[in-house]
């Protein structure tokens, strides 16, 4: 069901984006709602860090994942449980980088007669990490459109991921990993029975969504060719802000604006969706703090005073059991 | 007949058939069945009320009516908002979820039940539907379709028959890719639902008796001072040592707290007795306190609050009786508060100083700002330090292997030192499978306040895994002994290796320190602290070669 109804969504989405192509519509595809996709993407990813950077941290509750700082000569897991700025600085870049929880995960399986069998499961893992790693290159590839002259690193990844010189134009690796990733993170969601259980119309549709972004980006390249002069001359505009003139915009194929729009799409849905976790990630107060916690006092800034039972209040009630017991008392 | 309280009631035949794949119906659709064995009594009204806590009834979870008050949605939706407001943990793990499943096959209760609630994004979500509905715009429009759902009376039950099915061992949180942690969810699920007066009184009868009497098992003091005494007598006839019994005594250099289960129950008490003989022999300066006669804190199961008010007592009585530092026992959960929180909601505790090892001068610098330390940490210290006379060979009867207690490990990452200190007064000692230890460590299946009977369909399921390695090591090396450094596990894991693993028992690690101790004018060791006979040490003879085995 919720397959279904994000497939439709993505395909109405897209189909609603060809209408760029006529005219008058260009200028709103093509201009305004990239405009204002960027203002909700990035107002909206400025509201959630705000939000988030107003909520104090009131415990410091590390999550350990090897041995404690103690003894000096007890090797402490400086990275899984870091003491120090720097550990956990190291740890916040295994997680963000290279998904370091990720790489722990098993597979539990049980067995006859109430055996437990756990299996490395880098699946996931690799998945989450072609996907994430070919979607920055796929991005930082885009910005030949942005700017001018391009850029030498940029014009250099270009080149490194077309190494395998395949097709005309080249077909680049990220774009083929992409898609695989992609399609692999779908199907794991569609045929597990529990991930499907759990799934909501969110997954799927930003599943599709990308899907879809990835797969109109590789026809436009590969299939069904645009004029590439005048989307750049389209994306150069709208970076410098200097507009682009109708005669360009008329030229371009249609089914480059079904691209855009699904861009356009995700990015003023990325602040209400699933995808803040890319800012979790960095916000996560089981891994982003030190496990210091009896070196160093941590202070809650809303702490109050609360109602407890003192020693007088408890010495009143039994003192004469503590006496007769020849326990000492304060008050005789 | 046995019960669905007793263990017998359950043919493992029948628990083993667990079914994984979710039912047809969607989650939000699927009602909770409340039977026997799987969810805890309610607490009592007189416990709510020696607390302060709201909405003192006395009701029961299969009633159609939990006498709510009038206003109860508005009750859990202000504080919900206000736990948003708060916990930055909270709010950012009720975002952040992308529900990837890594954490689903996590969770203890999910792999001995499959009940899909039990794995840890669902527990998670049961909080979050009504979060996405009260609060985030796009559950607003969406409604269901969005993943959100409306608070309602069955929500409430919901929440209560799982929350109080998560041990909040923090298993899932090593895993998820964002650390999100459903223990800290479960927290704050429990603490919603102690706005209206829903606990387990398994949970907040410990809590009012700590309250007023200063230990979970409410023990008066001159009751503890007779308790120990007995154990000096068990002592005396195991060693032939008489050990003093320093009680709220002023002045002393250390205040020793450990968790009250370690005062009455086989075999806490055997770790209990071990502490004595130890502090003994080194003729440490030290004392008990009668109203800091926890260490544990259940208030953790509770609300944040709550672990403040019972925590308050340790830093309150070390400074009346003017002590210097503190020692804490063996205890899970215990940990995880004096580590995690004591110093934030009770310190500074400016009035003490740095804990310093009396015998080996050792500082615990790690301890510099809380000033307590964990016995295994002070007991690896004498060991390194050759301060302890061990004749390890005395424990060969003893195959020995370690569970981590889930706090200690995840919580603070003290796994080194217990293992140390095992391999000094063991020969025999054999770790379980690697997935299944250290920070990977399955729950006993009973923390959190679910280790009582009435629970025991979902203790003996949470059980599982951990007695599963406990079996896998009992059948590949001849493991008779769990040791564990927590209470709790040695009431709950005796019920989970007599099912899953029979003929292993459970110590602390203390306990078999003491027994391979050498003490100073002791009586020839014929039997262990449990009184019970030492195979070969009958006629105790000089001991041939000791390696290590493992
Ligand atoms: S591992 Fe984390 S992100 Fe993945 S489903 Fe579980 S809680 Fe959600
Ligand atoms: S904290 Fe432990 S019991 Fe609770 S959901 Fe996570 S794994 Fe399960």
């Amino acid at each position: 069901m919720n397959v279904l109804i994000s497939l439709a969504a993505v395909v109405v989405l897209f189909l609603v984006g060809l209408l760029g192509g006529l005219p008058v519509l260009d200028i709103v595809f093509g201009i305004l709602l990239p405009y204002a996709a960027l203002a909700v993407f990035l107002g909206g990813l400025v509201y959630r860090v705000l939000g988030y950077a107003r909520v104090p941290v009131p415990f410091r509750i590390t999550t350990t994942c090897g041995q404690e700082k103690s003894l000096p000569w007890i090797r402490q897991a400086k990275l899984d449980n870091p003491s120090s700025i720097w550990g956990v600085i190291g740890r916040m870049a295994l997680e963000v980088l290279c998904f370091r929880s990720l790489l722990r995960n098993t597979r539990t399986r049980l067995l006859e007669g109430g055996r437990l069998a756990y299996a490395t499961s880098l699946t996931l893992w690799l998945a989450a990490m072609a996907f994430h790693w070919s979607m920055l290159v796929i991005l930082i590839r885009h910005l030949r459109l942005f700017t001018q002259p391009v850029p030498g690193a940029v014009q250099w990844l270009q080149d490194v991921d077309g190494f395998l010189e395949v097709g005309v134009p080249v077909i680049y690796l990220s774009t083929l990993v992409f898609l695989v990733a992609l399609a692999y993170l779908f199907l794991r969601r569609a045929v597990n029975p529990q991930l499907r259980y759990i799934s909501l119309l969110d997954d799927y549709l930003l599943l599709f969504l990308l899907l879809g972004i990835g797969l109109s980006g590789f026809s436009l390249r590969h299939l069904i060719k645009t004029d590439i002069v005048a989307v750049k001359e389209l994306t150069l505009g709208l970076a410098t802000f200097r507009g682009v003139s109708l005669a360009t915009l008329g030229t371009i194929s249609p089914l480059f604006f079904g691209h855009l729009f699904l861009v356009c799409a995700l990015l003023a849905y990325f602040p209400f969706s699933k995808l803040v976790h890319m800012i979790g990630i960095f916000l996560s107060p089981t891994r982003n703090l030190a496990n210091n916690n009896r070196m160093v006092r941590h202070v809650n800034p809303w702490d109050y005073p609360v109602k407890v039972h003192t020693y007088e209040e408890y010495e009143d009630e039994l003192r004469e059991k503590m006496k007769a017991a020849g326990i000492p008392v304060e008050k005789e | 007949m046995p019960t669905p309280d007793e263990m017998a009631y359950y043919r493992q035949e029948e628990l083993l058939e667990i079914d994984y794949r979710p039912p047809e119906r969607g989650w939000m659709d699927t009602p909770v069945d409340f039977r026997r064995g799987s969810y805890i009594y309610p607490g009592k009204a007189k416990m709510l009320e020696i607390l302060g806590l709201p909405n003192p009834r006395d009701w029961a979870v299969t009633d159609e009516d939990w006498k709510l008050p009038d206003n109860w949605k508005q009750i859990v939706l202000e504080g919900m908002a206000e736990r948003l407001r708060k916990y930055r943990s909270f709010k950012v793990f009720m975002d952040s979820c992308v529900r990837c499943g890594a954490c689903a096959d996590k969770c203890h209760f999910f792999i001995g039940g499959g009940d899909p609630k039990n794995m840890p994004v669902l527990r998670s979500e049961l909080l979050r539907s009504v979060y996405r509905k009260d609060f985030t715009a796009l559950g607003k429009v969406l409604g269901k379709l969005g993943g959100a759902r409306e608070l309602t009376v069955d929500v409430i039950k919901e929440w209560f028959y799982y929350f109080y099915q998560c041990t909040e061992c923090r298993r899932c949180s090593v895993f998820c890719p964002f650390g999100i942690d459903t223990a800290e969810i479960t927290m704050m699920g429990r603490e919603l639902l102690g706005l209206l007066g829903i606990y387990v009184n398994w949970v907040i009868e410990p809590v009012a008796n700590c309250y007023r009497y200063g230990n979970h098992l409410g023990i008066q003091p001159h009751g503890l001072l007779d308790t120990l005494e007995f154990m000096a007598d068990d002592i005396e006839e195991a060693t032939g040592i008489r050990v003093d019994i320093p009680m709220n005594k002023k002045g002393a250099e250390i205040l020793f707290v450990t968790p009250s289960g370690d005062f009455v129950a086989d075999p806490g008490i055997f770790t209990c007795m071990g502490y004595m003989l130890l502090f003994h022999e080194l003729g440490l300066d030290y004392t008990w306190s009668s109203y800091a006669s926890e260490g544990g804190n259940f208030g953790l199961f509770t609300s944040h609050e709550m672990i403040k008010r019972l925590n308050a007592k340790i830093y309150a009585e070390a400074k009346r009786l003017g002590v210097k530092w503190i020692l804490g026992g063996e205890c899970g959960h215990m940990w995880r508060v004096l580590h995690q929180y004591m110093d934030t909601v009770n310190g500074p505790a400016d009035f003490l100083e740095v804990p310093r090892s009396p015998i080996t001068g050792t500082v615990f610098e790690n301890a510099r700002s809380t000033k307590m330390v964990h016995i295994m940490e002070f007991v690896a210290d004498l060991i390194h330090h050759g301060k302890l006379k061990l004749r390890p060979e005395r424990n060969d009867y003893v195959r020995v292997t370690f569970h981590d207690s889930c706090n200690p490990a995840r919580a603070m990452g003290l796994l080194e030192e217990p293992r140390y200190v095992l391999r000094h007064v063991c020969n025999h000692f054999y770790e379980m499978p690697e997935n299944t230890i250290r920070e990977q460590t399955f729950c006993c299946g009973g923390g959190a306040g679910l280790g009582t009977d009435e629970n025991m369909e979902m203790r003996l399921r949470g059980g599982l895994p951990r007695g599963a390695a406990v079996r896998y090591v009992q059948e590949k090396y001849g493991v008779n002994r769990l040791a564990a450094i927590c209470a709790i596990d040695r009431a709950t894991l005796v019920t989970v290796c007599d099912y899953w693993a029979p003929g292993v028992k459970v110590t602390g690690i203390t306990e078999l320190v003491a027994n391979a101790m050498v003490f100073e004018g002791e009586h020839e060791r014929k039997v262990d602290l449990r009184l019970e006979p030492i195979p070969g040490m009958e006629g105790e003879q000089e001991s041939e070669g000791s390696g290590s085995d493992e």
